[in-house]
């Protein structure tokens, strides 16, 4: 395949591709650089080439580390974008793994996520212990991973956005879906409805009923967040989601901030987005978007986010 | 430590729920609503009977201990303690509520009453069960006229996240209304009703009535406070959400003149209290005005708190606005999370909605690879001694600091001379020429430092005089006499000293504050 190189003397960083390909003389790859010259026939796979690929779908494989960080992730991405031979290869390669490639491109690197019965996939098992008994955490741990997307793309033109980063902190995140609970207790007090579930059927009991009960956090012996309040499960997911490579810490407050990843968008643009609304709509429920907002405050109330601690004007004794 | 066993509980309320002589009782949702809507208030009262059914079982004698009294006592002490952000403070409230118990009974140590006060305080909270709240089973006729058995699930007192990552207590509404009454009104409305009677109270000189009244007052505005807070935490993810051209200018104009007339109230009320306190010869009524003082101040302070808040609510929403509405639209539609996901699948029962959840679950938390161990590393990892950790952490640099350049236009010397030249008496002003010309002749520099000091007493900072009790202030007035000199034009000030009474200054700071 040194047919693709323009150039001679890459890859001092990676000798097994050394007499590969160049390459290196593509100072900036964003650019649309020289296109190589397609090869006349297929060309023929090597060894070599299956390695590289595979080396490729490796460093995919290390969600957390940034393209822009390794010069020899750099390389391989530029091969994938410029050789459709050695990108349909690393693709077959992710295939074969049970991955899914979601994007290759500078930004989020080789974004791929686990197929359902991947070895990599993550099990509710093994993610809470207690889920697996218990079909109320199950659910509430669940919530928490569509809870914490939703409030980093709010809007679905910030999901649609390339550019967007979104910014969230756990105990927002519990702010809002417990606010979402409580127009939803409103309006079914309003209809009259008495949505106390009946005793010994906790599967019937509404959803949003569920988490409004199980309280927000609560005071532990050790000083650490007590694991099955609310809180304590979204600090597990988005502590999950930061070591899926999804979410970046950027501070302590209000129980934790974080900001999201280009992979964080992309996997929930094109993965769980679809299939929990494919599981929806199985469900019988057919939400229907007319473009306008949805995530609508409280009746009565406005947009005003407050700066806690606001001083007081006058008289603060 | 759950409570109540459901068994218990349902035949308890089913007793209350049953038809006599076997008959269905005239149901009709309504009727029916009603009896459900008094059972759950029943309820609620149950945790503080439970509390004294159980003190038999806690090893010791705690017989003596009137449970219900010392929690009743707990939920008012951290509904008063709530502020607009964060809860009370859990240890604050077992210290406050260590002289009841102590009252009690004077003659046990100190320990027992501390373990009585967290006992109870625990209780409430129901430390030991997953949802830590309370849950009663009551029974209803459904519309098809079969018996249903429900769960009634509540709490008393509930831990919030504080902003510095502590846990903070709240009172729910569920204890608020146990505490205070049937309290199924308008939260604004009941205010004024109180505070009407306040008002009425103070003017027929009936303070123990009164200390009970503002009391109640500020229970609504601490509720009143609370729902504007969950109200206003809930938005600024989507602009298009509010209606900014009407409704939020209005909500905020009517939240503006609301406090403004609380304040207005509240501020006569202090006045006439403080009048009864100062003529109140009664010891006693003069420690409830004391009292009441205290709390009508409280009001006044949760009033203007909110106040500062609803006055930033603009900016905010501007800088929103520019974000979100300006941007340039995306070329694709996304998915509504919020719209099309989370809010259909909170409705739904537990059961169908998990389907919707897992299925996200699965596709939304991405890849785990996973890590396998030698077994040699593991051996040397286990048998590794723990790192010692440094108690003090690192070392600080030595910060290499650079002096800047005194670029000061005028030194402490001259700052010095201009104020000794305007160190005034009380009962001398003098014009500005003058003190002009005596500067100019110690230093050609110094009229500019006596003419900016003068011209800024003009505006005397009155203020900060009055916040930090300063006894004598500078100030300059103009009467009209223009300046004949060579360097300066303007107003031929008249420079003075007044003297402030820094006495009365302070009793009134006091008081206000």
């Amino acid at each position: 395949m040194s047919e693709y190189g323009t150039g001679a003397g890459a890859g001092a960083e990676d000798p097994a591709q050394g007499d590969l390909t160049g390459g290196a003389d593509h100072p900036s790859w964003s650019a649309p650089g020289p296109a190589p010259a397609e090869p006349a026939g297929p060309a023929p796979v090597t060894p070599a080439d299956a390695a590289d690929a595979a080396r490729l779908v490796s460093f995919g494989l290390q969600p957390k580390l940034l393209p822009a960080r390794d010069a020899e992730y750099g390389e391989l991405l530029r091969r994938y974008r410029d050789e459709p031979a050695f990108a349909r290869l690393a693709d077959a390669v992710a295939t074969g793994l049970g991955l899914v490639v979601l994007e290759v491109s500078p930004r989020a690197g080789m974004a791929v996520t686990a197929d359902e019965d991947s070895v990599f996939a993550v099990r509710m098992g093994d993610y809470a212990r207690r889920a697996s008994a218990d079909s109320a955490d199950r659910f509430l741990h669940g919530l928490a991973h569509l809870a914490v997307a939703a409030l980093a793309f709010p809007r679905p033109e910030d999901l649609a956005d390339d550019g967007y980063i979104g910014r969230i902190t756990v105990n927002g995140v519990d702010a809002f879906v417990r606010q979402a609970c409580r127009r939803l207790e409103e309006r079914a007090e309003e209809q009259g409805e008495n949505t106390d579930p009946v005793t010994d059927a906790p599967g019937l009991e509404a959803a949003w009923r569920t988490y409004a009960r199980r309280s927000a956090t609560g005071a532990t012996k050790d000083a650490r967040r007590l694991a099955g309040s609310t809180t304590g499960i979204i600090a597990k997911a988005v502590a999950f989601l930061v070591d899926s490579g999804f979410l970046q810490r950027t501070g302590d407050d209000a129980g934790g901030a974080y900001r999201t990843t280009a992979r964080y968008q992309l996997q929930v643009r094109d993965m769980a987005g679809s299939a929990a609304m494919a599981e929806l709509l199985e469900l019988g429920v057919v939400p229907v978007g007319d473009g306008s907002a949805t995530l609508l405050p409280a009746e009565d109330t406005d947009d005003l986010e407050l700066v806690s601690d606001a001083g007081l004007p006058f008289h603060s004794s | 430590m759950t409570f109540p066993a459901p068994g218990t509980a349902a035949s308890q309320l089913n007793g209350v729920a049953r038809p006599e002589g076997g008959a269905r009782p005239a149901p009709g949702p309504a009727a029916d609503e009603g009896l459900a809507r008094r059972l759950r208030a029943l309820a609620c009262t149950a945790p503080l009977h439970d509390l004294d059914t159980r003190k038999a079982n806690l090893a010791g004698e705690y017989g003596v201990y009137a449970m219900a009294e010392v929690a009743l006592a707990a939920i008012d002490l951290v509904t008063l303690h709530m502020d607009f952000d964060t809860g009370a403070d859990h240890e604050q409230i077992v210290a406050r509520l260590l002289p009841r118990v102590a009252a009690q009974t004077p003659r046990r140590p100190a320990a027992e009453h501390e373990r009585v006060a967290r006992w109870v305080l625990e209780n409430l909270i129901n430390v030991g069960s997953v949802d830590r709240g309370f849950r009663a089973v009551y029974g209803t006729f459904g519309p098809e006229g079969e018996y249903v058995r429900r769960d009634y699930d509540f709490k008393l007192i509930e831990e919030v996240p504080g902003p510095g990552g502590g846990v903070y207590l709240r009172t729910t509404d569920e204890a608020v209304n146990v505490l205070v009454g049937a309290l199924d009104t308008d939260v604004t409305s009941a205010q004024i009703a109180a505070e009407v009677k306040l008002e009425v109270l103070i003017s027929r000189g009936r303070l123990a009535d009164a200390q009970l009244a503002a009391e109640q007052a500020r229970y609504r505005t601490v509720q009143y406070a609370e729902t504007l807070r969950r109200t206003l935490d809930a938005t600024r993810r989507n602009v298009r959400a509010v209606d900014w051209l009407r409704a939020v200018p209005d909500m905020i104009a009517e939240a503006l003149d609301h406090v403004a007339e609380r304040y207005r109230h509240e501020n006569a009320i202090l006045t006439n209290i403080r009048r009864a306190r100062d003529e109140a010869e009664d010891p006693e009524n003069k420690r409830r005005a004391a009292e009441l003082v205290d709390i009508v101040k409280d009001c006044i302070r949760r009033h203007t708190q909110l106040q500062s808040r609803l006055l930033e609510a603009g900016p905010l929403f501007r800088a929103e606005q520019d974000r979100q509405a300006f941007a340039p639209p995306a070329g694709r539609s996304g998915l509504d999370l919020y719209g099309q996901l989370v809010a259909p699948v909170l409705p739904l029962p537990v059961e169908q909605a998990i389907r919707v959840t897992d299925a996200f679950f699965a596709r939304g938390t991405g890849f785990r690879t996973g890590t396998s161990v030698r077994l040699g590393d593991l051996v040397g990892l286990l048998f590794q001694p723990p790192v010692e950790r440094e108690h003090l952490g690192a070392e600080m640099p030595e910060p290499d600091l650079i002096a800047t350049p005194d670029d000061s236009r005028f030194s402490e010397e001259q700052l010095e001379a201009a104020q000794a030249l305007l160190d005034l008496p009380a009962d001398a002003p003098r014009r500005l020429s003058g003190l002009l010309a005596e500067a100019r002749r110690s230093d050609p520099v110094l009229p500019y430092l006596v003419a900016l000091l003068a011209v800024h007493a003009a505006s005397p900072p009155v203020g900060t005089a009055y916040r930090q009790g300063e006894q004598h202030l500078l100030f300059a007035v103009d009467d009209g006499t223009v300046l004949d000199d060579h360097e300066f034009g303007g107003a031929d000030l008249i420079v003075g000293k007044a003297l402030l009474d820094a006495a009365g200054m302070a009793a009134d700071r006091s008081e206000v504050a």
